[in-house]
């Protein structure tokens, strides 16, 4: 069938006015040729190839060597390993609810209108979004700085003592606040585009008086938008599970309390670059998705549950 | 609904929404901390940035300085690394929102075979760590000869399944099946009529999907981090992560930390103003993505 758009490409190339002519049952498959082409080309053969990598061994003596699942078992039992996921599990549960419930109030708020400037606050929550993870870092990394950092800054005028962003107590903490403050408007646009989405005329029957726009918003709007936050949650799982941008560059700041394998891509990342083990490393993000993968199915149907119910 | 809220001007609805207004601008503040930070950090001198207050301005204005030599220290290198991110936006942005259009299309309007499996197999990408592509991308693209070239940044860029499932979502939105049967009545073929009737109505779709496809390649810092390593390639997200780097190590020599202050602040600044010149289109598609997902 490339045969036949090829042929007719070089017909309308001859004669410019003829148009090229696809038939209806072979028009899907040219339409998805180059997504698909570059979607097998860069995502199922690396895919693959990965899996390739992940059950061989490779030693300074011996050469390459067919291991089956040994780097998984390797993995399943790789205490750096789970400490990462443990970690980021922590870190999901403390970050993910604050970001998701201001995402949620503040769409509430602006979408019941009972605020002033409300495209301006809209918009300026969204702001951060269209910072970079790596420079929201450095900013947030500056921010946190003993010397320079503006809260240190304050402790010492005020006559406290220095907070330190990065103890093994708060390095966590730090980075939430970084990812709360980059992604919370991204989930609060996504909420207020689904709120907006609601059919008003409801609310024009039973809306009595301003005062009671946020109560109705709560009890009626709130359970309407339930499937978009349990997608939103998702999302969230996925991206917190492959935290990397963050604590990468923070270990400039926090050498005695970040270390290689403090988040699992950090550690794929450590094991493939500075150790050369792309055996280990192509398991160890196979295992990861699949950590990625159960822990969205079962929030998937936890959630499920608590709708039907 | 403003307008339900101005016809009830009780005292109780008035007191609420200074009450809201006031909780929204804590959040302001916070929001806008860092990027007073980073203004006011820009315009110091380095000793200056540790003996004056974080948020406000010290007495020498240093900022004409700090970005004359953020453009001229190493070769002008980062005006070549601003080029690199705009210029590997670019291209993926509007690659992406082509070959998303096209199959979202395809999704949309067609019955074909393997249909529903492809679409979940776009749809399961999305799980997949970064490690688990980018390491083999990187082995890959070294066989090949890629390695560390636009390319390298470039070419993966160009998969962006989430555009997909928009297109998908606002082709089923935009284009009537009536207008697509018009068309094969008056005998034209599928891909007239895509490219002459249904690509115009679907213009807002792409040009979001370009936006969020462009801004994801702005980000993007895993996959340039691994497959470039000589620094007149890099975006300007790896060369001010390697600044940054040497100026807490304290090797970087002449690298101050008011520069790269200065260097964070000029590549936020035109993606912030782009996105408030085009919010119309970002607030869309994602509500978009957001209600069909």
């Amino acid at each position: 069938m490339a045969d036949i758009a090829a042929g007719s490409v070089a017909v309308a190339a001859r004669r410019p006015r003829r148009r090229v002519w696809i038939s209806k049952r072979i028009a899907p498959y040219v339409f998805l040729l180059p997504f698909v082409l570059l979607f097998i080309a860069f995502l199922i053969i690396p895919l693959i190839y990965a899996f390739d990598l992940s059950v061989y061994k490779s030693a300074l003596i011996g050469g390459t060597r067919f291991v089956w699942f040994d780097n998984y078992k390797r993995a399943f039992a790789d205490p750096n390993f789970w400490g990462g996921v443990v970690l980021l599990i922590k870190f999901g549960l403390m970050q993910m609810p604050i970001m998701l419930a201001l995402a949620l109030l503040f769409a509430l708020i602006l979408d019941s209108g009972t605020v002033y400037a409300k495209s301006f606050f809209r918009v300026s929550f969204f702001i951060p979004y269209a910072v970079p993870a790596v420079i929201a870092t450095l900013l947030w990394g500056y921010m946190y700085g003993p010397a320079y950092g503006p809260f240190a800054q304050l402790a010492t005028a005020v006559g406290l003592p220095k907070p330190d962003f990065f103890t093994d107590s708060t390095i966590l903490p730090s980075i939430a606040n970084i990812a709360v403050w980059e992604y919370m408007g991204y989930n609060m646009i996504i909420y207020y585009a689904a709120l907006q989405a609601i059919p008003t005329d409801l609310e024009e029957a039973s809306l009595m008086d301003g005062a009671s726009a946020f109560t109705y918003a709560l009890r009626i709007k709130l359970p309407m938008i339930i499937p978009t936050v349990i997608v939103t949650i998702i999302f969230s799982i996925i991206g917190t599970l492959q935290l990397f941008s963050e604590p990468y560059l923070l270990i400039n700041l926090a050498r005695n309390v970040i270390n290689s394998h403090f988040t699992p891509n950090l550690y794929a990342y450590t094991l493939a670059f500075t150790g050369q083990q792309y055996n280990y490393s192509a398991a160890i993000s196979f295992v990861l998705g699949g950590v990625v993968a159960v822990i969205s199915y079962v929030f998937m149907l936890a959630a499920n549950r608590g709708v039907n119910r | 609904m403003t307008i339900v809220g101005k016809s009830n001007a009780s005292a109780g609805f008035v007191r609420n929404r200074w009450l809201l207004t006031g909780v929204l601008s804590i959040y302001f503040i916070y929001t806008f901390l860092p990027l007073v930070y980073v203004i006011t950090a820009s315009t110091k001198t380095n000793p200056d940035l540790f003996t004056s207050f974080g948020l406000w301005f010290s007495s020498d204005f240093h900022l004409w300085q700090n970005l004359h030599d953020l453009f001229t220290i190493q070769n002008s290198i980062f005006l070549q690394w601003l080029w690199n991110t705009f210029y590997y936006a670019l291209v993926s942005g509007a690659g992406s929102a082509v070959f998303a259009t096209l199959a979202g299309y395809a999704f949309a309007k067609y019955d074909f075979f393997g249909k529903k499996f492809l679409f979940a197999l776009v749809l399961g990408a999305v799980m997949i760590p970064q490690t688990a592509l980018v390491i083999p991308i990187f082995l890959m693209l070294s066989k090949v000869g890629l390695l560390n070239t636009p390319f390298a940044v470039i070419l993966p860029s160009l998969v962006f399944p989430p555009g997909v499932f928009l297109m998908r979502a606002y082709v089923d939105e935009a284009v009537s099946n009536e207008i697509i049967d018009a068309g094969r009545v008056d005998g034209a073929g599928e891909f007239h009529i895509f490219s002459s009737l249904a690509f115009r109505l679907l213009m807002p779709g792409v040009t979001t999907v370009f936006i969020l496809a462009f801004v994801a390649s702005w980000n993007n810092y895993f996959l340039p981090l691994v497959v470039l390593n000589s620094s007149e390639h890099f975006p300007v997200t790896v060369g001010l992560a390697q600044w940054y780097a040497s100026a807490v190590s304290g090797s970087g020599g002449s690298l101050l930390f008011t520069v790269v202050m200065a260097g964070a602040l000029v590549s936020i600044l035109p993606v912030i103003v782009a996105f408030l010149i085009m919010q119309r289109f970002w607030q869309g598609g994602l509500g978009a993505g957001g209600v069909k997902a």
